[in-house]
C-alpha cells in the first residue's frame, strides 16, 4: 500500500508543483468558453425549458474541463517520464503493474476535480446553476475523469514522442469531447449525426453528468451509467493487460 | 549459500539480432564483480533483464535465490541499480527524490537512512535543491543515493564513472568499497579496466553476447605468459623477422608480444641488425587490459549474428 500512495503522491505533488499551469490554466479556458458562447447564443437557443443556455452550459463545460485534464495528467506524466528516462525509477521498484495504474488513474481523478469544481465554483459567482443530485454528479465525474486518466495511461505508454501524444489528443479526444453534446443537446441534430453520437461514450458522461444538475437529460441516467462503467471496465483492462505486458516499457 | 545473482541460459533477441547467446554467471554474495566488454557486447541488456527492465527470449535469473520475473517484488527489493544514463525528475529536490524513492520500495520513516546517505555522498549542501538545478556530478550522486534507498545486497553500477571527474570517481568508489566492506554485493560495468583490475575481485568479460571469459583477476592476469615489450624506433619501422610478434600499435610505437621473456634477447638481435635505433623501450607485465585485448581478439568468432526471420 504504501509503494502505490507514495506513486499516488508523486503523482499529485507533481502536478500542484505546476498547479498555474495544470489547474489554474484549464479553469480560465473553461471560462472564456463560457463567455463566448453565452453571450452569442443565449438569446437564440433554449435547450430545455426554463434553462438559461448559460446555464445549460455549464455542467457540460465542467464535465468537458474535467475529462480533458484527467487525460493530460496521466498522458503528459507518463510521456515526460519515458522521454526524460525517469520512468526507470518507478520500473525499478518493486511496484505492480495494477499500482502503477490505480496511482495515474487516482492521479488524473483528482486533477479531473481539482479543475471541475474550479470552473463551477466560480460561474456560481455569476450564475446561478442548480445541483438538484450531488450523487449523480459526483459518481459521473469520477466515472468520466477515471475513464480519461485511464485512457491517458494507454495514449502515454503508446506514445514515443511528443507530437504522437498531441496527434492523439488532436483527433481522438478533442473531437470526441466537442461532438458529445457539450453545447448542444443530440435531439437538436440531423438523425445521422444523432446515431453517430450514441456512438460516443463522451455523450453518456455528459448526458449523465446534466442530469444531476437539471433532473433532465436525452438519456436514461442509468442507462449512461451503465455504459460509461462498461468503458471504463474495459479500457481499464486493456490498460492492464499492457501494463503487464510491459508493452513499450520493458522490451 | 544462495548466491546474489544467478543467470542460467540467458538469451535476448531483438528480432533478428541477438544481443544475448546463453549467458551463465554466478555471482557470490559480498563479491566485487566486473562485467567487461566493448559496446554493444550485451553488458547493460544483461543487467536490464536483471533488473526487470528487460524481458529476456528464454532463460532465468535469479537475484539472492528469488527469480526476477515469478518473484519481481522481493528480487527487486534485494537490487539497487545506478543506471547509465542521467536521468532525473526535474519536478523535485534531491531529498523529495529519494523519499519518493523509498516509498515505492514500501518504506516509511526512512528518514535517517536517506540522511545518512545524503551525508556520505556528500550531497548535504544540495538536498532541497531541485534536481534540474544539478550538475552533472551531482546527479550521478543523487543516481547512487536512489539505488541505495532500500539498503539492497546487491548493488548494480551501469557505467557509474563515464563522464565524472576524478575527483567524484574516487570519492564513489571509496563509499562503494566501504558498502563492499559491510558485506554488499557489487556488479559493475566500466570501460576504465584499471579500476576493475584495482577493485574487482572476479571479472567477467563479454563479447556479441557471450561471456568468453570469466574468472578472478589474478587468474586472468596469470594466465597470460610472457610480456609485452612497447618500442619507438627511428626510423619507424619494425624489421622483418619481428612482424610476427607484433600485436598492435599505439601511439606511433610498436606493441610486441613476447610468449616468454628470453625472446627478448631474440628482439634485441633483430633491432641491431637491422640497425634501428631504439628512442623508447619499456618492458610491460601482463595487466588486465592485455588479457582483455588478447581475449577479445582471439574471440573474432563470428560476426553479430542474425537468425532468419
Amino acid at each position: 500500500m504504501t509503494g502505490f500512495l507514495t506513486l499516488l503522491y508523486k503523482e499529485l505533488l507533481r502536478f500542484w508543483k505546476v498547479g498555474f499551469q495544470t489547474v489554474f490554466a484549464p479553469m480560465v479556458s473553461t471560462l472564456l468558453y463560457l463567455l463566448i458562447f453565452s453571450h452569442v447564443l443565449e438569446e437564440h437557443v433554449q435547450v430545455y425549458p426554463g434553462v438559461a443556455y448559460t446555464v445549460f452550459l455549464v455542467p457540460g463545460l465542467v464535465m468537458m474541463a474535467m475529462l480533458q485534464n484527467a487525460f493530460a495528467n496521466s498522458s503528459s506524466s507518463l510521456i515526460q517520464s519515458k522521454i526524460t528516462g525517469n520512468l526507470v525509477f518507478i520500473l525499478l521498484s518493486p511496484l505492480s503493474y495494477r499500482e502503477i495504474f490505480f496511482a495515474y488513474v487516482t492521479a488524473s481523478v483528482v486533477r479531473g476535480l481539482a479543475v471541475g469544481l474550479g470552473v463551477y465554483l466560480v460561474t456560481l459567482t455569476f450564475f446561478d446553476v442548480p445541483l438538484s443530485s450531488f450523487p449523480w454528479v459526483l459518481m459521473f465525474a469520477l466515472m468520466g475523469s477515471a475513464l480519461l486518466g485511464a485512457i491517458g495511461v494507454i495514449a502515454g505508454i503508446w506514445a514515443e514522442k511528443f507530437d504522437q501524444l498531441a496527434a492523439f489528443q488532436n483527433f481522438v479526444i478533442l473531437p470526441l469531447t466537442f461532438l458529445s453534446g457539450v453545447f448542444y443537446t443530440i435531439p437538436s441534430l440531423p438523425p445521422f449525426w444523432q446515431g453517430l453520437s450514441h456512438l460516443n461514450p463522451f455523450f453518456y458522461m455528459i448526458d449523465g453528468f446534466r442530469y444531476g444538475f437539471f433532473r433532465a437529460s436525452d438519456i436514461s441516467p442509468y442507462v449512461s451509467l451503465g455504459i460509461v462503467a462498461t468503458c471504463f471496465v474495459a479500457v481499464s483492462w486493456l490498460t492492464l493487460q499492457m501494463l503487464k505486458r510491459g508493452y513499450k516499457i520493458r522490451h | 549459500m544462495i548466491p546474489a545473482i544467478e543467470v542460467e541460459q540467458m538469451h535476448k533477441r531483438y528480432g533478428a539480432l541477438r544481443v544475448l547467446a546463453g549467458i551463465d554467471l554466478k555471482i557470490e554474495p559480498g563479491e566485487f564483480f566486473a562485467l567487461l566488454g566493448p559496446n554493444g557486447a550485451g553488458k547493460t541488456t544483461l543487467i536490464n533483464i536483471i533488473a526487470g527492465l528487460t524481458r529476456a527470449t528464454s532463460g532465468q535469473a535469479r537475484v539472492m535465490g528469488y527469480d526476477v520475473v515469478s518473484r519481481y517484488r522481493e528480487a527487486r527489493r534485494m537490487l539497487g541499480v545506478v543506471p547509465q544514463e542521467l536521468v532525473f525528475d526535474p519536478f523535485f529536490t534531491v531529498r523529495e527524490t529519494l523519499a519518493i524513492q523509498s516509498g515505492y520500495y514500501g518504506l516509511k520513516n526512512n528518514g535517517p537512512w536517506i540522511e545518512e546517505i545524503i551525508h556520505h555522498l556528500d550531497l548535504a549542501d544540495k538536498a532541497d535543491t531541485n534536481m534540474r538545478a544539478l550538475s552533472g556530478g551531482m546527479k550521478r550522486r543523487v543516481l547512487v543515493a536512489q539505488a541505495l534507498v532500500h539498503k539492497p545486497p546487491v548493488i548494480v553500477l551501469d557505467e557509474p564513472t563515464a563522464g565524472v571527474d576524478v575527483e567524484l570517481r574516487q570519492g564513489l568508489w571509496r563509499f562503494i568499497k566501504q558498502l563492499n566492506r559491510e558485506g554488499h554485493t557489487i556488479v559493475l560495468t566500466t570501460h576504465y579496466l584499471e579500476e576493475a583490475e584495482a577493485l574487482c575481485s572476479r571479472v567477467a568479460m563479454m563479447k556479441q553476447g557471450n561471456v568468453v571469459a570469466l574468472d578472478s583477476i589474478r587468474n586472468l592476469v596469470g594466465s597470460v605468459s610472457g610480456c609485452s615489450v612497447r618500442l619507438r624506433l627511428s626510423p619507424d619501422t619494425l624489421p622483418p623477422a619481428l612482424q610476427s610478434l607484433m600485436s598492435r600499435r599505439e601511439e606511433g610505437c610498436y606493441i610486441l608480444t613476447l610468449a616468454e621473456y628470453s625472446q627478448l634477447e631474440q628482439v634485441m638481435a633483430a633491432l641491431r641488425k637491422a640497425a634501428l635505433q631504439v628512442l623508447e623501450m619499456q618492458v610491460l607485465q601482463p595487466d588486465l587490459e592485455e588479457v582483455f585485448i588478447r581475449i577479445m581478439g582471439a574471440h573474432k568468432i563470428r560476426k553479430p549474428e542474425t537468425l532468419p526471420v
